[in-house]
C-alpha cells in the first residue's frame, strides 16, 4: 500500500484526462485516484463530476455504492481478512476474531499508529487453502493463529 | 542441457509458498552450477498439494509435492533432473489419481504451460478454434455452439448458443463481449485460475465470439480481490496486441476485435449480469429488470454477449474439436465438463473438471477424501453463498443443472464447500441472511430490508426466542425474497437459509451457549 500522498488537484486532474475519453471512465477514475491518494478525496468528487458530465451527487453514489472506496486513508498495510463459507469451515472467524482482539480492533479498523487496518473480505479465490488473506494485495493461505500473528505484528515493522 | 522446471505462479499456490520455493530453487540450483531454468505456470489445482513442482525428464514431467523452501538443497542434492526417489516424488502428475480421472477440457492447458507465452499456447492446441470457426464463418459457429450443448458456467444455465445467436440477430452499429469474471462466490476459484494459468484460451474465446456475433470490443470485468488474475490478464493482452491476435485483425480473422479488463471494486452483487454491465457503465452496480435483455440491449444500450469466464474459455476447444465431442459428454440437459471446486473442510481440495453426473457423494467422499479436520461430513454448501446446504442424506444427488434445481439448490459456478460436524447450521443460515444484508444493491425491498430483518429474527432463534414463531417468520419471509427480488442474490438467499432449517433441524431449537451467538 503506498503512504496516501497530499491531495493535488493537478494531479487529480491529470488522473481523470487520462481516462477521460474511455466508455464508462468513472471506476478506472475512481481507482487511480484511490491509488495516488489513499482515498477518493472529498474534493476529487467535484473534478471527476466536471469531467464527465456527471451531478456530484451521482459520483458519490458511485464512490459510497462500492466496499472498495474510501472516502478516507487506511493504514499503511492492509490486511483483508477472508470472511467467506469456505474460510468459515476451516476456522476462519475465531482466528480473525483472535487477530483484531490482539490489536484492539473492529473490522476496518486501524491501529492507532497508523499502522495496519484490518478489513473483512468474502472471498479471495484462495478457498483451497483456507482461511486465506490478502496482506497489501499479496496473497497467504493455510493461515494458522500463529501466523496470523507473526503478520499482524510484522507489518511494516 | 537445460533443464526446465515448473512452479506455478496461481495465487493459490504463492499463498502458500511458491515464490519462495522458487527463489530457493533458483538459489540451490545457481551454488551447484546447475543448468536450471525455472517456469512458472499456472496450477495444474492439486491444492493440497501445493507448491507443486514440475521437473522435465527425458520421460515426460514428474511432480514433487508439497515442496518448502527448506526442501530445495535436498531435491537439487543429486543434480538434473531431480531423483525419482526423493521423498516429495508423486510420479506423473497425470498419474496422479485427482488428475487421472479427471476430463480435462476447459482446463487442458493450465498448469501445463506458461500462461504468458503464446508460443506455449499454440503448441498446446490454442488458437485452433478460432481457425475452424474462421473456416466456418460465423453462422455455422453459432451453430456449432449450439450443438455442443454449452450452457452458462456462472450458474444460470442459459444456452450459451442462444445467448450468443440472439445477439447476432440483432442488428447494431456496435455490439460487445463482456466475460463476467466477477467470480465472487466462497468456494470458486475456477476463473482466477484460468486468468492466472491460461488467459489467452478467454482472449481466442472471446475472439471467436467476436466474430460470431459481429462485435468488435470486448470487456474483461475481473473482481478486484484477484490482483494477480487481474495483472497477468493484462499482461496476456499486451503480448495479445504486439503479437497480433488483438486489434485491427485479430488473429489473422480480418475481423477487428479488442478487449479491456475492467476492475471491480468490491461488490458481490456486480456478479449478476444486469448488475455488471451498470458498473462497466460507470454506475452504481444495480440490478437492471429485465426484458430488455442484455443481449437486444446490454452494454450501453447496445446487443452485448455477456457470459461467465469459463462459458467463453471453453469456446476454443468445442470448436477446435467438433461440438459432437463436447455434447457426448455430461447427462440430461447438462452436456461436456463442469470444473467442480473442491474447497473448505476438504481433505485434497482442488479443482476437479468432470463430465456432469458425478454424484455429490463421490466428488465429496471421493475426489476430496472427506474432511481436512478428519472429523465427519456433516454439510456441503454447493454454487456459492446463494447455494443450498446439503446434508449426507442427500450426497446420491447427480451433479447436473436440473437435479441441483429440483431439491431447490444451485450448482452455481461448481463451488464445493465442504463443512466437518462441528458446523453450527444455524450460525451459516444467519451468515446467508447477513451476507445478503452486507451486499444487496438496495433495488429490491424484500432484499435490501428483509435480510436486515432476516438477520435479526435468526439472532432471536438463536438466543432461543419463540423459536417456532420466528422459524415461521423466517419461512415467510423467504417466500418474499424469493419472489419479490429482480436477482439471485435476493432470490436465492432462501437456499442456503431454508436448506439448513430443512435439513439441520436440531441446530436451531437446541439451547446453546450465548457465546455462539456473537
Amino acid at each position: 500500500m503506498p503512504i496516501s500522498a497530499a491531495w493535488d488537484e493537478s494531479e487529480a486532474t491529470t488522473i481523470i484526462g487520462r481516462h477521460e475519453r474511455r466508455e464508462g471512465a468513472l471506476l478506472p477514475i475512481l481507482h487511480d485516484l484511490q491509488a495516488a491518494f489513499g482515498c477518493v478525496p472529498p474534493a476529487a468528487v467535484r473534478l471527476v463530476a466536471d469531467a464527465l458530465n456527471l451531478s456530484r451527487a451521482e459520483v458519490h453514489g458511485v464512490v459510497t455504492f462500492y466496499h472498495d472506496f474510501r472516502e478516507q486513508p487506511a493504514g499503511r498495510h492492509v490486511l483483508k481478512l477472508c470472511r467467506a463459507e469456505a474460510c468459515q469451515s476451516m476456522g476462519g472467524e475465531p482466528l480473525a476474531r483472535q487477530a483484531l482482539d490482539r490489536l484492539g480492533l473492529e473490522w476496518g479498523g486501524t491501529t492507532p499508529d497508523g499502522r495496519l487496518t484490518i478489513e473483512a473480505v468474502y472471498c479471495l479465490g484462495l478457498c483451497a487453502c483456507a482461511p486465506s488473506a490478502l496482506l497489501d494485495g499479496e496473497p497467504i493461505g493455510r493461515l494458522t493463529p500463529k501466523a496470523l500473528d507473526e503478520i499482524a505484528a510484522g507489518a511494516g515493522q | 542441457m537445460t533443464t526446465r522446471l515448473f512452479v506455478p505462479r496461481d495465487a493459490a499456490a504463492r499463498a502458500v509458498g511458491a515464490d519462495k520455493v522458487a527463489a530457493a530453487l533458483a538459489t540451490e540450483a545457481r551454488r551447484r552450477g546447475l543448468d536450471l531454468q525455472i517456469v512458472r505456470t499456472g496450477s495444474r489445482g492439486l491444492f493440497w498439494l501445493e507448491p507443486m513442482i514440475e521437473v522435465e525428464t527425458p520421460a515426460g514431467r514428474i511432480a514433487f509435492g508439497p515442496v518448502t523452501p527448506g526442501d530445495a538443497a535436498g531435491l537439487l542434492a543429486g543434480g538434473l533432473p531431480i531423483d525419482p526417489a526423493h521423498r516429495l516424488c508423486l510420479g506423473r502428475p497425470e498419474e496422479i489419481p485427482f488428475l487421472a480421472r479427471q476430463t480435462r477440457i476447459t482446463f487442458a492447458r493450465c498448469g501445463i504451460v506458461d500462461p504468458l507465452s503464446l508460443a506455449d499456447y499454440r503448441a498446446h492446441g490454442g488458437y485452433r478454434g478460432l481457425a475452424r470457426a474462421l473456416s466456418l464463418g460465423p453462422s455455422a459457429t453459432l451453430d456449432e455452439v449450439s450443438r455442443s450443448g454449452l450452457r452458462g458456467r456462472g450458474g444460470a444455465g442459459f444456452p450459451t448458443g442462444i445467448k450468443w445467436k440472439t445477439v447476432a440477430d440483432t442488428a447494431a452499429d456496435r455490439k460487445y463481449i463482456v466475460c463476467n469474471a466477477d467470480e465472487g462466490d466462497s468456494g470458486a476459484y475456477a476463473d482466477r485460475m484460468i486468468l492466472e494459468g491460461d488467459p489467452f484460451a478467454l482472449i481466442e474465446g472471446m475472439t471467436i465470439a467476436g466474430f460470431a456475433v459481429g462485435a468488435t470490443k470486448g470487456y474483461v470485468y475481473i473482481r478486484s480481490e484477484y490482483p494477480d488474475a487481474v495483472r497477468t490478464m493484462n499482461e496476456a493482452l499486451a503480448i495479445a496486441r504486439a503479437e497480433g491476435c488483438l486489434g485491427a485483425d485479430a488473429a489473422g480473422s480480418g475481423i477487428a476485435f479488442d478487449i479491456e479488463v475492467r476492475v471491480g471494486a468490491g461488490a458481490y452483487v456486480c456478479g449478476e449480469e444486469t448488475s455488471l454491465l451498470e458498473s462497466l457503465e460507470g454506475k452504481r452496480g444495480q440490478v437492471r429488470a429485465k426484458p430488455p435483455l442484455p443481449a437486444h440491449k446490454g452494454l450501453f444500450g447496445l446487443p452485448t454477449v455477456i457470459n461467465n469466464l469459463l462459458s467463453l474459455a471453453t469456446v476454443p476447444a468445442i470448436l477446435a474439436d467438433g461440438a459432437a465431442r463436447y455434447a457426448a459428454l455430461g447427462t440430461g440437459r447438462s452436456r461436456g465438463t463442469m470444473p467442480i471446486q473442491l474447497a473448505g473442510n476438504v481433505r485434497r481440495g482442488g479443482l476437479f473438471e468432470a463430465a456432469f453426473g458425478l454424484t455429490l457423494g463421490e466428488i465429496v467422499d471421493d475426489i476430496g477424501g472427506g474432511t481436512a479436520s478428519g472429523r465427519p461430513v456433516r454439510a456441503v454448501q454447493v454454487g456459492g453463498p446463494l447455494g443450498a446446504y446439503f446434508p449426507r442424506a442427500l450426497f446420491d444427488t447427480p451433479f447436473d443443472y436440473e437435479a441441483f434445481a429440483a431439491l431447490d439448490g444451485l450448482i452455481g459456478h461448481g463451488g464445493v464447500v465442504v463443512f466437518d460436524d462441528s458446523v453450527d447450521m444455524a450460525l451459516q443460515a444467519r451468515f446467508a441472511l447477513e451476507f445478503c444484508a452486507i451486499e444487496s444493491c438496495g433495488k429490491c425491498t424484500p432484499c435490501r430490508i428483509g435480510s436486515i430483518r432476516g438477520t435479526e429474527t435468526m439472532d432471536k432463534i438463536i438466543a432461543g426466542e419463540r423459536v417456532e414463531a420466528n422459524l415461521a417468520l423466517i419461512t415467510d419471509l423467504c417466500q418474499t425474497l424469493k419472489f419479490g427480488s429482480l436477482c439471485a442474490l435476493g432470490g436465492f438467499t432462501p437456499y442456503p437459509v431454508m436448506s439448513a432449517i430443512r435439513h439441520f433441524p436440531e441446530d436451531f431449537t437446541r439451547p446453546r451457549l450465548s457465546a455462539a451467538a456473537d
